[in-house]
């Protein structure tokens, strides 16, 4: 949902890549219209509108004159690549930080990784 | 933003009854079709800002420009302009339907099916008298008027009187509903930052009646954030940082900086122990209105040394 604390624009973009991520939204099918997302977050229309306009310029989504906006074809592993870049510093660094902080060391961080990973 | 742009322009407007100056050169212009949220303080000249553009009350000093002309007497102008005031008054004797009869012939963009609908969403009873209704149903009459109206230029002063929650809810979903059906351009004063600052796409702040501060409120929004974590790490941090409000409890302190909470500062932090978070647009408007304050005060004093 929407918090408060960071641009609105920047969270309606997130919000849409992460839902083509997960396949919820598949490529080349219709986006939400502005006023769809605007009124589901109770944001302004503008906003949303500007955040929809972030995706185009990243060329996710595309536009189709007289219907509406659509997930790009490639768009789902543009973002994976892109978000796999950024996993390191959003991830890993902190992960490493507070194993540091709370003494644990890297083999017993690894044993950890390695329980939390079985089914 | 060229005028077709601009429905509201004010420059170096002042106003001041007797002692106290209401409002004291402010200067600011609001876009057309956008949703403004006019903020600050009780007595920080928010009513008096919304009289004034409305053509209700006239200016000490300074200019007033909505849809390119002065407000003052000028029907073509006022004819676009709706404005629900906070305690609005009525004719005694009035029920609900003549409000919404005498609203029909004055608004030329009333919209008879949104009254009706948001007749029955609210229910309101058409017969009573207005007197007789309660404060919410009052509030929400106010609602009813400003939505129907259509008006070019829609200002809403504190609306919500009475209203519980889920009648505010009601209000803002009417509002975004509409609004996404036909823009056009929203004043809303008042104290409900947390309730409405998702529908904002402006902001302005008054504070002793100076402008305080106004922009984009998402531009606001991400434009501060908090650091905080053991005093040393944290200090160590904002050393060559804008600082606009500080707390400290032991050994811990939380710090507002005017910094984008970006990669870049993420990357800086790493390992310090120190965590960022979010400022909401509610606490930027009230370190706005502080920091205000304080510059104020203290050019008072300098001018009383000189």
């Amino acid at each position: 949902m929407i918090e408060d604390g960071r641009p609105i624009f920047e969270q309606v973009a997130e919000l849409l890549e992460r839902q083509i991520l997960d396949g919820s939204l598949a490529e080349e099918t219709q986006v939400p219209s502005t006023n769809e997302l605007a009124a589901y977050h109770r944001i302004n229309p503008a906003t949303a509108a500007k955040g929809i306009n972030a995706l185009v310029a990243d060329e996710i989504l595309y536009k189709k004159r007289g219907i509406g906006m659509f997930v790009s074809t490639g768009a789902r592993d543009k973002l994976r690549t892109r978000r796999r870049d950024e996993f390191q510093r959003q991830y890993v660094e902190p992960l490493l930080a507070q194993a540091e902080r709370l003494g644990i060391d890297q083999e017993h961080l690894i044993v950890l990784i390695k329980e939390g990973n079985r089914p | 933003m060229n005028d077709t742009e601009t429905v509201v322009e004010v420059s170096h407007l002042t106003r001041q009854f007797r002692g106290t100056r209401a409002l004291d050169d402010v200067s600011l212009r609001i876009a057309r079709d956008s949703i403004t949220g006019l903020l600050g303080r009780n007595g920080a000249g928010k009513t008096t800002l919304m009289s004034l553009l409305t053509g209700q009350d006239f200016p000490t000093s300074g200019r007033i420009r909505v849809f390119g002309e002065d407000p003052l007497e000028n029907a073509p102008v006022l004819a676009r302009t709706c404005f629900v005031r906070e305690n609005q008054q009525y004719p005694n004797n009035f029920r609900v339907h003549h409000v919404l009869s005498a609203c029909a012939n004055f608004h030329d963009s009333w919209d008879r099916d949104l009254a009706a609908i948001l007749l029955a969403d609210f229910d309101l009873p058409r017969n009573r008298e207005v007197s007789k209704l309660s404060r919410g149903m009052r509030s929400a009459l106010g609602i009813l008027v400003g939505l129907a109206s259509r008006a070019p230029l829609t200002i809403f002063d504190e609306p919500y009187l009475g209203l519980d929650a889920t009648a505010r809810q009601q209000f803002y979903d009417a509002l975004l509903k509409d609004y996404a059906e036909k823009p056009r351009t929203i004043v809303l004063s008042t104290h409900l930052i947390d309730e409405v600052s998702g529908m904002l796409e402006e902001v302005v702040v008054l504070d002793n009646g100076r402008l305080a501060l106004s922009g984009s409120a998402d531009d606001l929004r991400g434009r501060a954030c908090v650091l905080s974590g053991p005093i040393e790490a944290v200090e160590s941090l904002v050393a060559a940082l804008p600082v606009l409000n500080r707390e400290q409890m032991g050994g811990h302190e939380a710090v507002t900086v005017e910094v984008r909470p970006d990669q870049a500062l993420r990357s800086r932090i790493a390992g310090m122990g120190v965590e960022i978070s979010a400022v909401s647009l509610q606490t930027i408007v009230v370190q706005a209105g502080l920091a205000a304050r304080r510059s104020q005060a203290a050019s008072t004093t300098e001018g009383g040394r000189r």
